[in-house]
């Protein structure tokens, strides 16, 4: 049975802000969560929805105002649960007056490696992120997904169990995209557990095993995707050519909708609608069937219906 | 020896930043007087030399300890490499005193390097050494541990306050030091126990950079025993000390939003 590598009890952090601090803005309300080893794991929400607070509390950055966190077992502020993480923070910025090569270097001395092995690990992880051409290039000359590049060879270098990525995909091309997926999958591979905050919905369903849904601090859905939403028929999407919208409507009836794109027409029924029967109508009324398409409810329908309410985002949160 | 590898990185930030480059300016300036005081100067050449010497080092010195000083932990936090550093086993006392440590061997290779130019202009005026000259050296020394306590208080600022105001607040310190004793003495002769006091507690609690002003002396060739040299050096480095453990108390309590 899978250990549990990230546990938090209670965990709570509220900021205070204004001149005097008195202001009190709860960034994250009793966190309880655990993620077991070997899983990777997505912690999803809009801004503001405290997952940066989450990943600075497990990274020991800022304290909790309640509750506590561990990492295998170990508490957040010990050295000897940090020697076991690897840690990308969001839009990384590393010391720009460093090459690739001396930055990792750097980094890789504060985990003790002894000179050949240093050098060893550098070199594998320069050429692991493809990096490893611009090694001898300072930092300040990178691109923003060159520098998230080397955050992840940074991140991993310490051959880390537990892996904490904030955005990782964010500045890199499609290509780059795809790349860190792999180099995700890959870790998985490896027996490392992963957790990772995105906005980007497609990784989770691509990447994730469970996730985690925070909004306004709170957790508001976890588990795995099938778990989390109904992956039955939805809808079904009919698009058509040769017929009026205005005719469709008659045909379709009132629980359809019909939007106009030049010369085609779209039709959304609900998946208890009588299909066969409106097409055979359509067909009649001399229209061209295109497609017909069943749609399954998504990761975004699910995302926006828990969190996607204009009410729910009105009011600006403290920092995420 | 993760404090010698963040002390390193931090020197290496330094030199690539440009420190050093004030060396130049230094170099210049004592080449530029060796040369005018050797033509136009009767009287005693050295000790113009000695003084202008090692009175550039000290502001020197002091205006890198404090302009570097308060950006040494401020800029990790405002550029957020603190967030992948300390995510790594390096405990947050020893990320402090790697980059104290880093600074003070900057300062120290600069003020090594500038001694070397005083030597040199002497040699160049007075193609000879004196004995006494050693004490030159000894300055030196004091001259870096002076640099080392400005570090600490620039240090222990910027773990908790903007680059603006801790600059502000690191000059006001260092100013005040100055006058120390003056301070101490004016308290002594007022009659309100108030100012006693609080001139008294100013006097002990406030860095006493008194301690550290031989430069005129040196120059002048005067005798310094060696009880006013180590009470400085003690002096220097326990202050320094104080302050080094009081930013770490702060920076381990502190949140990196």
């Amino acid at each position: 049975m899978p250990q549990v590598a990230i546990r938090t009890e209670g965990l709570s952090k509220t900021y205070r802000t204004g001149f005097w601090k008195t202001k009190p803005v709860l960034a994250l309300d009793d966190l309880n969560l655990e993620v077991l080893e070997n899983e990777i794991f997505g912690c999803l929400g809009p801004n503001g929805a405290g997952k940066s607070t989450t990943l600075k509390l497990l990274m020991s950055l800022i304290y909790p105002t309640a509750g506590r966190a561990e990492i295998l077992g170990k508490s957040v502020f010990s050295l000897e649960a940090r020697r076991h993480i690897g840690y990308l923070p969001e839009s990384p910025y590393f010391y720009e007056y460093l090459t690739a090569e001396e930055f990792l270097a750097y980094y890789g001395s504060l985990f003790g490696f002894a000179k050949a092995e240093l050098k060893s690990r550098v070199d594998h992880f320069l050429k692991l992120t493809d990096v490893f051409h611009v090694r001898k290039l300072q930092l300040r000359k990178f691109s923003k997904g060159m520098l998230q590049r080397v955050g992840i060879a940074q991140a991993i270098l310490g051959d880390p169990k537990v892996v904490f990525l904030d955005e990782p995909m964010s500045g890199l091309d499609p290509i780059g995209r795809r790349e860190v997926r792999n180099l995700i999958l890959q870790l998985k591979r490896e027996g490392k557990t992963i957790f990772f905050s995105t906005h980007i919905l497609n990784d989770v369903e691509t990447l994730c095993d469970r996730i985690a849904i925070l909004n306004r601090g709170k957790i508001i859905g976890s588990g795995t995707l099938n778990e989390l939403f109904d992956q039955e028929v939805s809808r079904v999407e009919v698009v058509i050519s040769g017929i009026p919208a205005d005719r469709l409507r008659e045909l379709a009836g009132t629980e359809a909708s019909v939007s106009e794109t030049g010369s085609t027409s779209r039709l959304e029924l609900p998946a208890e609608a009588r299909v066969s029967t409106i097409v055979a109508g359509i067909e009649q009324a001399s229209g061209r069937i295109i497609s017909i398409n069943p749609v399954r409810q998504t990761m975004e329908d699910y995302f926006l219906k828990l969190v996607g309410k204009p009410e729910r985002r009105a009011t600006p949160r403290s920092r995420d | 020896m993760k404090v010698l590898h963040i002390a390193r990185n931090t020197f290496r930030e330094c030199v690539r930043d440009k420190v050093l480059y004030n060396l130049v300016i230094f170099a210049v300036l004592i080449i530029v007087s060796s040369l005018i005081l050797g033509a136009i100067t009767i009287g005693d050449v050295k000790q113009i030399i000695i003084n202008l010497g090692l009175s550039t080092i000290s502001l020197f010195g002091t205006l890198i300890a404090i302009f570097i000083g308060i950006q040494l932990v401020h800029k990790e936090i405002d550029k957020k490499t603190v967030y992948s550093l300390l995510s790594k086993p390096v405990a947050r006392h020893e990320f402090i005193l790697g980059k104290y440590l880093g600074l003070s061997m900057t300062l120290a290779v600069n003020v090594c390097v500038m001694v070397l130019g005083v030597f040199a202009a002497i040699l160049y005026l007075r193609h000879s050494f004196q004995v006494s000259d050693v004490q030159i050296l000894l300055a030196g020394v004091l001259i870096l541990i002076e640099l080392m306590l400005v570090i600490a208080i620039a240090l222990l600022f910027s773990t908790f306050s903007t680059p603006a105001l801790s600059a502000l607040f690191a000059f006001c310190l260092y100013a005040i030091g100055h006058f120390n004793t003056d301070i101490r003495e004016y308290g002594l002769s007022s009659d309100s126990w108030v100012t006693k006091v609080v001139a008294s507690a100013m006097y002990y609690l406030l860095p006493n950079f008194g301690n550290f002003n031989i430069i005129s002396r040196t120059a002048h060739g005067q005798f310094i025993s060696t009880q006013i040299y180590l009470f400085a050096a003690v002096y220097g480095l326990i202050y320094s000390l104080g302050l080094l453990l009081f930013a770490m108390w702060i920076f381990q309590k502190r949140d990196f939003k």
